[in-house]
């Protein structure tokens, strides 16, 4: 049996800044996730808003946290080397009736320590030249951002690799036993590990992995959201993360940029039973454009590439619970954690080594703990000259392979070549995003497809697009049987 | 910076054709530049037959079409580079490439013909309702797999959309051992050529469900089964038409879309094909950039794509010899017609004018005429004429003398 001290169940952006801030100490830490990869579930489908806490009531662990990570996601997004803008955010009131609910947002910004201004509607359109032109007033935040979802969850658990930090993909955690002095966690594949502590990150399943250990008093009520993202198109659509007004459903439908300058619009909120369903249906998605062209009337909507769907781990507290269990003072839960769930999980990672665990356990820290990951490439943002040095240096820059979004098989390698390399063409695809573009993998699908046989020995047969045994092709024609 | 006299981006049918053109026309200093590791787009993986039936009275297959081309490439010495992706071209004619040899490359054009082809639409694009498993692939990354890999997607397939890929590909995946178990089509008419209706599903027994779409995608990870519908005039799913298919593919031919990305970063005009609108020598609203094959609309068959790419060559090759000031008149078409490729004629008219559109349904026994003024320039009548089919038309310059307000192109009754 492997031992551990700490055991960290899921590797979404909760999980992943939980194992990052224990690999500053000299502890033994095991990472689990029963995916084919690293957030893989809500971290990977969301609106990618770094939020300004704007909206949370104030006095829950909401408000605290968002307003909390927000203030990291400068040194964090450098540190890790992920995309990130901080381009404000404008919840706008496009009826006249909506204004009061805009000051009392302000209100409840000032309670929160949240930086705004009331903006008027000359203002709003200035800033935004392609709102409604109806609009009314708007709220201003400009501590609000937009990331890159996929790297900034690769890179985090990638860091905390580097610094130690065990990885275990493929594991589904099915049983956990309760032990003197800590606890003996089983996997679907029959493996086991001991731990001293536990702390449970398991998004969308974080209820059913407490109740392993004893009842808890809330409850995961899957939410989802629906989304379309739209391609390339002119920079200027939107300047700013544009907001409805909040309702008790959530955030309402947002229409932001992306860090790769596609646009997203979304997200639609309803219940699901199944936190697993990640089903689109044209009514909802429907109902998602009319909303968004409320707020701005010209969306391009023919130049969609794509719709999908990401479950919210919506919990009866609507709040985070962030917290021991009931009597397994080593058994944190980490659950409910939904928007702004990707904002908190810096602070939440942070509280949870400082606050929690370092009372369970000595935290001596590592004297080679390096808070960064090994540079990337942004070949984009390079100069010609420094391009070609680097292509001069390795060929396999000037070579591309994902021609939508101007991907270089160096790239592709490189990705293949770090600690937490992508194990599947989805995988790969939320490191690169090499098939993110307008053709979806459509002509650079085969080549990313050779280059993961080529790195793990594999025939063509057993390249996975996701999950094990998600494999795209199913057998070669031309081999003598 | 290097100064290169025309460079032509895309070395597939609508490229080599116009390199070709435009050196018999006197240009030496030629550049295609290709994304790929060989000539010819994507006739590299169309490896079924019926290619060359105008060009050459022959029925070759893609290789074998394309490759006559390469051949006249090489006899002529035209230069070109392979695996060279343009990252970006400006609207001065400045095009900056990558490849592995060189790195990053800037070059100076004095013109630029664009034959970047096209891309498929893919899932994503049309929301198909239900699960996202797995197991959803557009059909020519699926005939890549097969045709140039080696390599079948799955073993029981339902294709969507009727699309000519489609069609081939119901076929080849037949051929391989797939069982491929119906075709189903939203609008009411395919969008194939009727030849390869005949000779893909009829020949195979491969049922062709007219006004059907999927109304659900069933599988979490892996893809288990679709449900096909009907679907009414509005398009919208009729309940009690389901019909459940179990399978492990869906197979997308659902359309193509020309690839402008580079064009669009440079505000290009556009049409309603998503291509650029040209003048009748193939030249965009942005001055010395032309387009021409199925970047500028999606061709039927590759020899009209061809003769694209040869008039785009011709007007490169004048554009470089001698730029001339002209004037220009729109062509406007009835609601009867998508669109019509070129938008504009200029003027004086000093060549016969082609002009090719596709109607937006099914139209029988009426005629095409065009107008200037009160004036019948052309006119020609058409038992038939169904969108999945482009028209061509030729008018000859006689009768464009003189002209001074746009064409009009109309369907009226015999």
């Amino acid at each position: 049996m492997k031992k551990f001290d700490v055991l960290i169940i899921g590797s979404g952006a909760v999980g992943a800044f939980v194992a990052r801030n224990l690999s500053k100490y000299q502890l033994d830490v095991a990472l689990l996730d029963k995916e084919n990869d690293v957030g893989n579930m809500t971290s990977m489908a969301n609106s990618a808003i770094v939020h300004s806490g704007y909206d949370p009531v104030p006095g829950t662990n909401k408000a605290k946290f968002n307003v909390l990570g927000n203030k990291m996601f400068d040194k964090i997004a450098d540190e890790l080397d992920v995309e990130f803008e901080r381009i404000g955010s404008l919840t706008v009131a496009i009826y006249e009736n909506q204004l009061p609910m805009l000051e009392d947002l302000a209100k409840r910004s000032e309670q929160n320590g949240v930086e705004v201004k009331l903006l008027n509607a000359e203002e709003v359109k200035k800033l935004e030249p392609n709102i409604n032109p109806e609009v009314k007033g708007a709220l201003l935040a400009p501590t609000a951002g937009i990331i890159n979802p996929f790297n900034l969850v690769v890179h985090a658990v990638e860091n905390a690799v580097d610094n130690g930090v065990n990885l275990f993909l493929n594991e589904e955690v099915v049983s956990i036993e309760t032990k003197e002095n800590g606890y003996v966690v089983r996997t679907r594949k029959g493996n086991e590990y001991e731990a001293k502590v536990v702390v449970n990150a398991a998004g969308l399943y974080s209820d059913k992995i407490a109740e392993l250990v004893e009842p808890v008093d809330w409850k995961i009520t899957p939410r989802k959201g629906q989304y379309y993202v739209l391609d390339h198109y002119k920079l200027g659509l939107v300047n700013h993360v544009i907001f409805p007004l909040p309702s008790e459903k959530g955030k309402g439908i947002l229409v932001s940029r992306t860090t790769s300058d596609d646009y997203i619009v979304g997200p639609s909120s309803e219940p699901v039973e199944d936190p697993s369903d990640l089903s689109t249906d044209s009514m909802t998605l429907a109902n998602v454009k009319n909303q968004a062209k409320d707020m701005v009337p010209g969306i391009p909507f023919n130049q969609a590439i794509r719709a999908f769907s990401g479950n919210r781990a919506t919990c009866t507290r609507h709040d985070f619970v962030i917290e021991s269990a009931p009597h397994h003072e080593t058994f944190i839960n980490l659950g409910g954690i939904e928007s702004p769930g990707l904002v908190s999980s810096p602070a939440i990672g942070e509280y949870v080594v400082e606050s929690m665990i370092r009372n369970m356990l000595p935290l001596k820290e590592k004297a080679n703990y390096n808070p960064r990951v090994r540079p990337y490439y942004h070949l984009k943002k390079m100069k010609l000259e420094e391009r070609n040095q680097l292509i001069k240096e390795n060929r396999d820059f000037g070579e591309m392979v994902c021609f939508c979004e101007q991907v270089s098989l160096g790239e592709v390698k490189d990705a293949l070549s770090r600690s937490v390399p992508p194990r599947s063409v989805k995988a790969m695809k939320k490191r690169v995003r090499a098939g993110f573009g307008k053709c979806q993998g459509g002509f650079c699908q085969p080549r990313i497809l050779e280059e993961l046989a080529k790195h793990y020995g594999l025939d063509w047969t057993e390249v996975n697009y996701d999950e094990e045994n998600t494999n795209i092709l199913k057998e070669n024609v031309k081999e003598l049987k | 910076m290097k100064q290169v006299d025309l460079v032509i981006i895309g070395g597939g049918s609508a490229g080599m054709a116009a390199a070709i053109q435009a050196y018999d026309e006197g240009i030496r200093d030629i550049l295609i530049l290709e994304k790929d590791a060989r000539l010819g787009g994507i006739l590299n993986q169309c490896i079924h037959n019926g290619f060359g039936l105008t060009e050459f009275k022959e029925e070759l297959s893609g290789p074998e079409y394309l490759q006559r081309f390469v051949d006249q490439v090489k006899e002529r010495g035209i230069k070109f580079k392979l695996q060279s992706f343009v990252l970006n071209i400006t609207k001065d004619k400045v095009i900056t490439y990558s490849n592995a040899e060189e790195g990053v490359v800037e070059i100076q054009a004095k013109a630029i013909v664009m034959a970047t082809g096209c891309y498929e639409r893919s899932a994503g694009a049309i929301q198909i309702p239900g699960d996202r498993p797995k197991g959803v692939i557009t059909a020519g990354t699926a005939q890549k797999y097969l045709n140039i890999n080696g390599y079948l997607v799955g073993k029981r397939v339902v294709i969507l959309g009727s699309g000519d890929i489609g069609l081939i590909m119901a076929r080849r995946m037949t051929l391989e051992g797939a069982k491929v178990l119906c075709v189903c089509e939203l609008m009411p008419y395919s969008n194939g050529l009727q030849r390869n209706i005949a000779q893909c599903l009829n020949d195979f027994n491969i049922p062709l469900y007219l006004s059907h779409s999927i109304s659900k995608i069933v599988g979490k990870e892996k893809l288990e089964k679709v449900v096909v519908s009907q679907v009414d005039e509005k398009f919208q799913f009729i309940p009690g038409t389901e019909m459940e298919f179990e399978c492990d593919t869906l197979m997308l031919s659902i359309g193509l879309i020309p690839y402008v990305s580079l064009l669009n970063n440079i505000d290009c005009p556009t049409s309603s094909t998503r291509g650029a609108i040209v003048y009748d020598n193939m030249e965009t609203m942005i001055d010395g950039i032309f387009a021409c094959g199925n970047c500028l609309h999606v061709h039927d068959v590759v020899d009209f794509v061809t003769i694209e790419g040869r008039n785009a060559g011709h007007g490169a090759a004048q554009y470089i010899k001698e730029k001339e000031e002209h004037g220009s008149l729109k062509i406007e078409v009835d609601p009867n017609l998508a669109y019509v490729v070129p938008q504009f004629v200029r003027t004086p008219v000093k060549e016969d004018l082609t002009l090719k559109f596709r109607v937006r349904k099914e139209i029988r026994d009426k005629k095409v005429v065009v107008r200037h003024k009160d004036e019948v320039v052309f006119s020609q009548v058409k038992l038939v004429m169904i969108p999945s089919e482009m028209v061509i038309l030729t008018i000859k310059k006689e009768k464009l003398q003189d002209i001074t307000e746009p064409l009009k192109v109309s369907v009226e009754d015999r």
